[in-house]
């Protein structure tokens, strides 16, 4: 456990460097937030709508979670370095080294995620739950949803980085990481309620989210949060969630391996 | 002119080199755009309109911004990339020719897969306009086309506007995101749904109302003064600032070396 232990400190210091960037980030953020949230207000201002599945206020706070934490849950964070060292032939360095190649790239995903998330998060919450009405982050009902959301924000956070481990490995096979990582991140993120939160889409589309693990990233904490989801399904939610992360990870550990046994050095 | 088609047709005999890829970025480039399309139509379902805005008028202001950003980005891309230019100290060979600098950025780079952007966009155009019933005039054509014209020339300026801060930054900034991709997420649905300040930021400082919002109000038939036909006009007041803060950049420019 220490190397991985190391690497994903080491990594997590180096993503706290890039504090400006961040910085000028969170202002991008906000604006998309707002723009997000009238688009939804918008459409709430219809009075003669059948009653959705989900009040205009966990919208509001399902928008703001989600820019809050945008590099917690996006599909299309990608790291260059990992791309070049399979396709460059650099990975042969890689394999020299003692530990195992999955633990290591898992925890400097992990570490990159959790380092950007980490600079963005406070000031997009402090500020959005001390804004005016109907854009107001509301606090969840009590502390047992609030405790319940941190959990499952962790499991998912490990669950995005399980499944964006197969796109890396899927470039063992394809060489280009273009196909996998644009299909990936465009259905996985509309699967996982990225573009319109889950309960807003239709029944039949609500059946084909709730068989795949995606929404277990992103749709699930932040109803949880909420309290859209009530906290006997949510504790139930977190042993799927933590059965399917299991699930991800095997699956990524075999495919891994598989791939590597043929893996074919490139160049020089 | 002539010299910019042939950079133009030279660029793309080298991106059509790789035909696969390029394949498959057009289908990316299509992609992305077509789940936010399919998570405003699962809206319209739950709901049916927004803030009196029917879902096939609602398509029309998503088809028309769509294809003024992709035809932008396909043709003023080196504007997006000119940051590096700076950086790398390319841009000095630049100023030696005897051409016009915004000639040579504009044909530095031009992405054609941004085409596949443009295919939905016009798909959703040609489905919006078959299932609204309008009555076409001249004039309400004249409309749509100068509102499209618009469009085009309002991202545009904002690329040249985004770029020209490079010289002063070097770097660019990621704040100049709200102005291209949030000004693209923000007019693709109509003006009059958001605060009243913000509809007034987009009208009278960067005027993407001009080039959807008031003319369609014109082509539905929700207004009669013809003048809206002509308010995408307005918009192309734009480009002149931007141009001249380009300018200004030209000249104090300092080249970093290397």
């Amino acid at each position: 456990m220490k190397p991985y232990y190391a690497v994903l400190r080491l990594r997590l210091s180096n993503g706290l460097q890039y504090r400006a960037a961040a910085y000028a980030g969170i202002g991008t953020q906000f604006f998309f937030g707002f723009i997000f949230i009238m688009v939804f207000e918008a459409f709430y201002a219809q009075t003669s709508a059948a009653a959705p599945q989900m009040s205009l206020s966990e919208v509001v706070a399902y928008c703001w979670l989600k820019q809050a934490f945008l590099a917690f849950i996006v599909l299309w964070l990608r790291d260059n370095e990992l791309f070049q060292l399979i396709t460059s032939g650099n990975i042969a360095y890689e394999l020299c080294r003692p530990s195992g190649l999955y633990g290591l790239w898992y925890a400097k995903l992990l570490a990159q995620r959790l380092s950007s998330a980490l600079l963005r998060c406070l000031p997009i919450l402090l500020v959005s739950l001390f804004l005016p009405q109907p854009y107001r982050l509301e606090l969840p009902p009590d502390f047992a949803a609030f405790f319940l959301f941190v959990c499952s924000l962790i499991i998912g956070l490990f669950l995005i980085v399980a499944i964006s481990m197969l796109i890396y490995i899927s470039v063992f096979i394809t060489m280009s990481p273009a196909g996998s990582l644009l299909m990936f991140s465009v259905f996985g993120e509309f699967f996982a309620g990225m573009i319109i939160p889950v309960p807003l889409m239709p029944d039949w589309m609500q059946r084909i989210v709730y068989v795949l693990p995606f929404h277990w990233t992103v749709d699930f904490p932040f109803r949880v949060y909420t309290g859209n989801i009530p906290k006997l399904d949510a504790a139930t939610g977190l042993l799927f969630q933590l059965l399917w992360l299991a699930a991800l990870i095997f699956i990524g550990k075999i495919a891994m391996s598989k791939a590597l046994r043929r893996v074919v050095v490139q160049g020089g | 002119m002539t010299l910019y088609f042939k950079y133009m047709l030279l660029l793309f005999k080298a991106q059509m080199q790789y035909r696969a890829s390029f394949l498959l970025l057009v289908l990316g480039q299509c992609l992305t755009p077509f789940t936010v399309f399919a998570g405003l139509y699962f809206m319209f379902e739950r709901f049916g309109e927004m803030k009196g805005w029917s879902f096939y008028e609602v398509m029309l202001c998503f088809a028309l911004t769509h294809m003024a950003f992709s035809i932008t980005e396909c043709f003023a891309r080196g504007f997006d990339m000119f940051s590096s230019l700076v950086v790398s100290g390319d841009f000095d060979r630049l100023l030696v020719r005897p051409r016009g600098t915004i000639l040579q950025v504009l044909g530095s780079k031009f992405e054609f897969s941004r085409v596949g952007r443009l295919l939905l966009g016009i798909g959703v155009l040609i489905w919006a306009i078959t299932n609204l019933g309008l009555e076409w005039t001249p004039l309400k054509i004249t409309a749509l086309v100068l509102a499209q014209a618009s469009g085009v020339i309002i991202f545009a300026s904002i690329f040249i506007l985004c770029a020209s801060f490079s010289f002063w930054t070097v770097q660019g900034l990621e704040i100049a995101n709200i102005l291209t991709d949030g000004g693209r997420e923000m007019a693709q649905y109509p003006l009059s749904i958001y605060h009243r300040r913000i509809q007034q930021f987009f009208t009278f400082i960067i005027p993407f109302g001009c080039a959807n919002y008031l003319p369609l109000q014109y082509i539905l038939g929700r207004v009669d003064n013809p003048m809206y036909a002509f308010l995408p006009l307005a918009g192309l007041l734009f480009l002149a600032p931007c141009l001249l803060i380009w300018q200004i950049g030209v000249r104090r420019y300092r080249s970093t070396g290397s």
